[in-house]
């Protein structure tokens, strides 16, 4: 491929691909993989992964989640980065993966693992893309990508603005971006907030979807699949036109 | 009459659509005004950085500064009290009442009075006091609490004042006219205030080098009370000292500017001493500050000055309103304060958040709220306060995710009964598919294709 470089190569890549991923949205696990190969890693896919602990985590059951630790530290050892299309799962493992039997693992773990954005910018140090997607696009910002990996800067701060997502998105052919009124609130999916609170997680994507749809998008992106499966679950009760789409598809469409 | 968990509550503010996109704007404008005060000022990081470490530098020599606090007000002439809780607190102002033989009394905000239950443990004794700050007012009228620290009645529209006022100050019906309504709130409450004998403040910010303290305001409610009264009771929480006047010089500028997107408080009184004949006395309480303090994961959410940026950028607040939290204070502040006072009562409130960081990134005095939220989820959990249901499912998930082939077997089993008995899933019982439809099942997992594609 044309953009693959050669001292990527050496690099052993982990592929993470959360739970909900691989059992809901396949396409993004497909994405991410032959994106990350098409730029020169060697990847492989860890068979008995199955989830990062996050849902229990979340819910107050951080307590219970350790056998998905165990787990997840027995599927990523011995890689230099673990790349996941997941913001949020990727800031749990590094916020919280434990493993006391091989806590020197746990932590090369913690350290080296990255969303995929950010592999892209900060580790591949991508400059240019072979991508061609030529729609209107609404980027969704969700916030665990956002304020806790610092994918990009954040409008309560006073800190230089910058946006990784939105310079891998600036580098695919024909994409236009628009940006939501609010450019940064959440969608209200939040893990299990999602089915205990209801209401109040549905009437926030209602509004979150408003603001793409007055810009005219045709989909709406993110770094981060859950948002997006809660978007498009309110989206397609609403028999809207927009659809979510994992930003990983695009990045990796050659139109 | 049993308290609604705040889910259940939310859901019925929400159930009034246009009224929640408006208490929505409303204050997301506010949380504009503070983006556009805070992004004026270039050391705005620095501030909150400031804060921060001499709120912390104070927690930590609380004896120190408080008894130090209590000698130099003593030597201003001020009675000073020490309330170990809300009991206390109100027990130690009704016995001032008493003792002092005073029927009107005036207060201004003080969400720690709240907090106490002051007013209605006072009611109960027979004695009324007229909240004095425009917003208690009308909620006082309408016997609710406030719904939010700084903008008491910010969930009323102006047609719900009207008809409070109406009712209470006998104005005219169906008059909305903001002018025409504060008018009429002004002259009740000056009226109240040349009457006043007894004026209860808040404290903002108490100085241990002065004994003097800070009351900040924008109506000057707590300066008209005070006076005309013979007797001020400033009520503070513990955790308002500061050591010296400069740090008002951080704080000052935080606060308004966090709280309304204004530069500071339009007053910002400075009390130091009693007047000729008048008597000053501060009620200093605990009422489980000493026990939040002892908690290392939450003691620095007593850094809190009560600005409310936290509520007004919270999009869960927002959305379901001040009195869904069922506390003194709500928003994230509320939530990580009160399951310390109750924990019971108040498990709910630390899963009212999608945890999405808005709250700690706002905060002038950076308190982590959002991951003090995560942390309170697990100590409820490992203190059996989350009910059963949510247990069993969440343990039988750790479990299930735990063992890589039992997860391939519910997971391909599940898409299966998705795509062949769609109604399992898609039904009421779902709160998902209540309003949202669920993920189309696709024939095969990431890993299947993997297999198929990948592993030759």
């Amino acid at each position: 491929m044309i953009h693959s470089l050669p001292n990527y190569i050496d690099m052993k890549v982990g592929l993470f691909i959360p739970c909900y991923i691989d059992q809901f949205y396949p396409q993004v696990g497909i994405a991410t993989l032959q994106l990350l190969e098409k730029l020169g890693c060697e990847v492989s896919f860890p068979l008995n992964q199955t989830c990062c602990g996050q849902p229990m985590a979340n819910s107050g059951f951080a307590s219970s989640s350790k056998g998905c630790d165990k787990n997840f530290v027995g599927n990523f050892r011995g890689f230099d980065y673990i790349v996941g299309p997941s913001g949020s799962c990727v800031l749990h493992i590094k916020d919280h993966l434990k493993d006391d039997d091989r806590p020197g693992e746990a932590e090369h773990i913690r350290k080296n693992i990255y969303e995929l954005t950010e592999f892209l910018t900060d580790v591949l140090k991508i400059e240019k893309l072979d991508a061609s997607f030529p729609h209107k696009v609404g980027l969704h910002t969700s916030c665990h990508g956002q304020r806790g990996l610092h994918l990009s800067s954040m409008s309560e701060r006073n800190l230089p603005e910058f946006s990784k997502p939105e310079k891998l998105l600036g580098m695919v052919k024909g994409l236009e971006l628009s940006h939501p009124a609010r450019t940064d609130e959440c969608c209200g999916f939040g893990g299990t907030f999602c089915v205990f609170e209801e209401a109040v997680s549905v009437k926030m994507g209602k509004d979150r979807i408003a603001e793409h749809a007055a810009n005219g998008v045709e989909y709406i992106t993110g770094y981060d699949e859950s948002c997006l499966m809660h978007l498009e679950g309110i989206l397609k009760r609403m028999n809207s036109n927009i659809k979510a789409i994992h930003i990983a598809e695009i990045l990796n469409s050659n139109a | 009459m049993k308290t609604m968990k705040h889910a259940e509550a939310a859901a019925q503010f929400i159930s009034d659509e246009p009224r929640t996109d408006w208490h929505n704007e409303t204050l997301w404008f506010v949380r504009q005004k503070r983006d556009k005060a805070s992004h004026g000022l270039p050391e705005w990081e620095q501030l909150r950085e400031w804060a921060s470490q001499i709120k912390h530098h104070s927690l930590s020599h609380l004896d120190q500064y408080l008894v130090e606090f209590e000698k130099n007000a003593k030597a201003n002439g001020v009675t000073v009290h020490w309330a170990a809780n809300g009991e206390e607190h109100n027990r130690i102002v009704y016995d001032i009442i008493q003792k002092n033989n005073v029927q009107r009394i005036v207060k201004s905000k003080s969400m720690l009075t709240e907090e106490c239950g002051m007013n209605e443990f006072l009611h109960s004794k027979g004695i009324d006091i007229v909240d004095t700050d425009l917003g208690e007012r009308i909620v006082q009228f309408r016997n609710e609490p406030p719904s939010h620290i700084v903008l008491p009645a910010i969930h009323l529209k102006k047609k719900d004042v009207s008809d409070t006022f109406h009712e209470h100050l006998h104005t005219e019906k169906g008059n909305n006219d903001p002018q025409y309504l504060t008018e009429a709130a002004r002259i009740h409450l000056r009226e109240k205030f040349i009457a006043s004998e007894l004026a209860i403040t808040g404290v903002n910010f108490a100085i241990a080098e002065t004994g003097g303290f800070v009351v900040c305001t924008n109506e000057g409610n707590a300066d008209m009370g005070t006076h005309c009264a013979k007797i001020h009771i400033a009520c503070m929480g513990f955790e308002k000292i500061i050591p010296k006047a400069e740090h008002l010089s951080v704080f000052l500028r935080l606060l308004a500017r966090s709280a309304t997107g204004q530069p500071i408080t339009t007053y910002s009184s400075h009390f130091q001493k009693p007047r000729e004949g008048q008597q000053m006395h501060i009620v200093i309480v605990d009422n489980g500050r000493s026990k939040q303090l002892g908690r290392a994961d939450f003691r620095n959410s007593l850094k809190c000055i009560r600005c409310a940026a936290c509520f007004n950028t919270c999009p869960v607040y927002r959305r379901s309103g001040g009195h869904s939290y069922h506390t003194a204070v709500a928003g994230p502040i509320g939530s990580i304060l009160s399951p310390n006072l109750d924990m019971r009562a108040n498990a709910d409130l630390p899963f009212a958040s999608t945890l999405c960081g808005s709250c700690s990134n706002v905060c002038p005095v950076k308190i982590d709220i959002h991951d003090q939220l995560w942390k309170w989820r697990q100590v409820l959990v490992a203190e059996g306060y989350v009910d059963t249901t949510k247990k069993v499912g969440l343990k039988g998930m750790a479990f299930l995710l735990a063992h890589p082939s039992l997860y391939r077997f519910a997971g391909k089993a599940g898409r299966t009964v998705m795509r062949l008995f769609p109604w399992l899933v898609n039904n009421k019982l779902n709160p998902w598919y209540k309003q949202r439809e669920m993920p189309a099942p696709p024939k095969e997992s990431f890993r299947e294709w993997y297999l198929k594609n990948k592993q030759s």
